[in-house]
């Protein structure tokens, strides 16, 4: 009885063991990299982290809806590694390494800076490490090379520039002259040359009377919003973000901005809430794609809106969606890896499976189908404010098919505007 | 005229918000030799308990015009309250140390405090534009301006003529200015060193959240505020001069109205207008426009 006791109290640590070998062997390590601290944090940073810890939750609970309705990814647990995106590019590039080389993470889903994104890809194909960029906007990651092991789960920063163009052609303006308020970084000098260039293209008698490109987190904008007024342009233009773009909102509309000009915030969604009160009826509103208040109205969109909404008793806005379609991409990809590998995929299988698929998210269908398949493609959409009832609502709100508002593959955003769109 | 003014009026705000942020930082250094990099975050720290008291004032109806005391005293308490502790605590016990790693202890007082002001208030921006909607709007030819511009002016202006009023005609002025060139001998003669340290670190740090909680009602008051500050801070104070309260002034307007000018007619060039306007200045005068002579000691 007592040899009995001994070999079952022997039996249960090693027992306990190998079952704990065998769980870690069937986990899934995925790095989530966003900004948890410093001005992105609370518009961007955040948001993101908030969504894709409610959908890997969602996933090991098998609770999703199809396709993503499989535990984990394909039945294996995911345990999330979140790094702060903060600090220079040479940290970020060492955290990039750190969760690849030390932490063994089998993919990394992240990055919000443009600049960022431009550091991590090289260092992503020298490691041979899948990484599915989520929200940076410049289109010139996949334009300086192709990637075989970056990929990019949404549109890139062009989508929102050509598609604020065709929309004010869609509101029946005929000619504007127009003007920019832009950060003077990779994405506010793309975001203008983009708009500039569409603009161009679509009213050719209209002429620039401005480009204003203060420092980032600059913060005072007087003498931006005094030149920009004064010149007299029809539109006006900015990409500018979170803290920025909120103190633009908040120093201009009181000097009656809006009045004169017809305004475009292509980042305005994550404001809209916040400064509700602040924003006159009539500025045009863009969430970087069809998400948040502009996804559309799908099961999936329902679900994730929902579920967002009663655990953080919020709205999510597009970075939180631009997470998802990141994760469920992500989770695709894996899935047909490893049920074509007939286990556990090695990076080029999850790279292969990932190159030039479809997947659904709440804000739509996207396709791999640009740079080699490495760069996603769906629609845009952008909207005009206007309050109904005291609370903040978008009206006249269109969409643009992905190859109207996106380039050709092998063609660069530059090029394929200044041809004509072709 | 109109587009003289509009320039000018875009100019003299900027220059009162530089001069708001920077003159706290030549102060301290003037005095103690501190280059504060914690600056920064005492801005921020102004904007944040800004933030809170307007809320709470106007949440509960109380007169509005009263707001603006009760933003310029919370600022202000706030700063003499935590920047006094920090001198006491983490500058003092280090004074006999070299200047660099004072300066070190304020970067790092600067990352704690950052991380402060986040574990207290979060991550969310706070939005209190009420002060600034509220004193309404004046037309310049047809471009609009809030009068919150001439209070910003305003309280610049009081804060410059207020320091020069407590160095030249006060006691604690004159007690100051002996400290400001030899501490040594100034102990020696029975001033209270330390105390004179507390005062003025406290005032600096005062100064700086003064600034951050006039600001806030015009901005996203969110993390990171201070970083900005304290670069262009660095930029006015060395090139007007090195603990120069006239220095920063001028060096202010300079920029500030450089500035304006550029965004008008050369937007390209705004980038870099003040750094290189810092850079001219100490081309040619290496110790900034209005450095203070030095007696050399044996």
């Amino acid at each position: 009885m007592k040899l009995a006791k001994t070999i079952i109290a022997s039996a249960i640590p090693l027992a306990l063991m190998l079952g704990g070998h065998a769980q870690a062997a069937d986990e899934i390590k995925i790095g989530v990299v966003t900004f948890l601290s410093g001005p992105a944090a609370s518009p961007f940073g955040v948001p993101a982290r908030n969504a894709a810890e409610l959908l890997i939750e969602q996933f090991n609970k098998g609770q999703a809806p199809a396709p993503y309705n499989n535990k984990g990814f394909g039945g294996a647990n995911i345990k999330m590694v979140l790094i702060d995106e903060s600090g220079s590019s040479t940290s970020v590039v060492t955290e990039y390494r750190n969760l690849i080389q030390r932490e063994n993470v089998d993919m990394v889903v992240g990055y919000i800076s443009s600049g960022n994104c431009l550091a991590v890809g090289p260092v992503a194909e020298e490691l041979k490490a899948v990484t599915v960029l989520f929200d940076c906007g410049t289109p010139r990651v996949f334009e300086e090379g192709n990637k075989d092991y970056v990929f990019r789960a949404v549109n890139h920063a062009t989508a929102d520039s050509v598609g604020a163009a065709l929309y004010l052609k869609s509101m029946g303006v005929t000619s504007a002259n127009y003007a920019g308020i832009n950060q003077n970084y990779a994405w506010g000098q793309d975001s203008w040359n983009d708009f500039d260039g569409s603009m161009k293209q679509i009213f050719p008698a209209a002429e620039v009377t401005t480009s204003q490109m203060p420092k980032l987190f600059a913060g005072q904008y007087s003498a931006e919003i005094s030149s920009v007024m004064s010149s007299k342009a029809d539109v006006i233009h900015t990409s500018l973000w979170g803290g920025d773009l909120e103190a633009l909102i908040l120093q201009s509309a009181p000097r009656g901005m809006y009045k004169r000009s017809k305004v475009v915030l292509t980042t305005g969604e994550t404001a809209m809430y916040r400064l509700a009160k602040k924003i006159p009826d009539g500025t045009i509103i863009g969430a970087r794609g069809p998400f948040g208040v502009l996804a559309p109205k799908t099961p999936l969109n329902d679900w994730f809106r929902a579920s967002f909404i009663d655990r953080y008793n919020v709205a999510p806005n597009y970075t939180a969606y631009q997470m998802v379609h990141a994760l469920m991409a992500a989770k695709l990809g894996w899935e047909k890896a490893s049920a074509a590998a007939g286990g556990k995929p090695t990076q080029e299988q999850l790279a292969g499976a990932i190159r030039g698929m479809t997947y659904e998210g709440p804000g739509g269908v996207a396709k791999f189908s640009l740079a080699n398949g490495h760069q996603a493609v769906m629609e845009t959409a952008y909207g005009m404010t206007k309050r109904v009832d005291g609370e903040m609502t978008l009206v006249d709100i269109k969409r643009f098919p992905a190859e109207q508002v996106m380039p050709k593959d092998g063609v660069k955003s530059s090029e394929w505007i200044a041809n004509g769109f072709k | 005229m109109s587009q003289f003014l509009v320039i000018l009026i875009d100019g003299m705000n900027y220059s009162a918000w530089l001069f708001l942020s920077a003159v706290g930082l030549t102060l301290i250094y003037g005095v103690m030799k501190i280059l504060n990099v914690a600056h920064g975050s005492f801005y921020s720290l102004g904007a944040y308990v800004a933030a809170s008291v307007m809320g709470y004032w106007f949440a509960n109806d109380y007169p509005p015009y009263w707001s603006f005391v009760a933003l310029a005293i919370s600022a202000f308490v706030a700063g003499f309250i935590v920047g006094p502790l920090l001198e006491r605590f983490m500058l003092r016990p280090q004074y006999d140390k070299d200047e660099v790693v004072i300066l070190l202890i304020t970067y790092g007082l600067f990352l704690i405090l950052e991380d402060v002001i986040k574990m207290i208030w979060g991550v969310d921006p706070y939005f209190v534009s009420e002060p600034y909607e509220l004193l309404d709007m004046f037309e310049v030819g047809d471009m609009i301006y809030p009068r919150y511009y001439l209070l910003m002016v305003g309280l610049a202006v009081t804060v410059g003529l207020g320091l020069l009023f407590l160095l030249k005609k006060t006691k604690f002025g004159r007690l100051l200015v002996a400290v400001i060139h030899d501490r040594e001998i100034s102990a020696a003669m029975g001033v209270n060193v330390g105390l004179v340290f507390a005062i003025t670190f406290g005032l600096g740090c005062s100064l700086a959240a003064l600034a951050g909680g006039f600001t806030a009602p015009t901005i996203s008051v969110s993390p990171g505020l201070g970083v900005e500050v304290i670069v262009l801070s660095f930029a006015v104070v060395v090139t007007g001069g090195l603990g120069s309260l006239p220095g920063v002034a001028l060096a202010s307007i300079f920029m500030g109205l450089l500035r304006s000018v550029c965004v008008h007619f050369a937007p390209q060039f705004e980038l870099f207008v003040i750094f290189t306007v810092m850079a001219m200045v100490l081309t040619f005068r290496p110790r900034g426009l209005f450095s203070l002579a030095e007696a050399r000691k044996i």
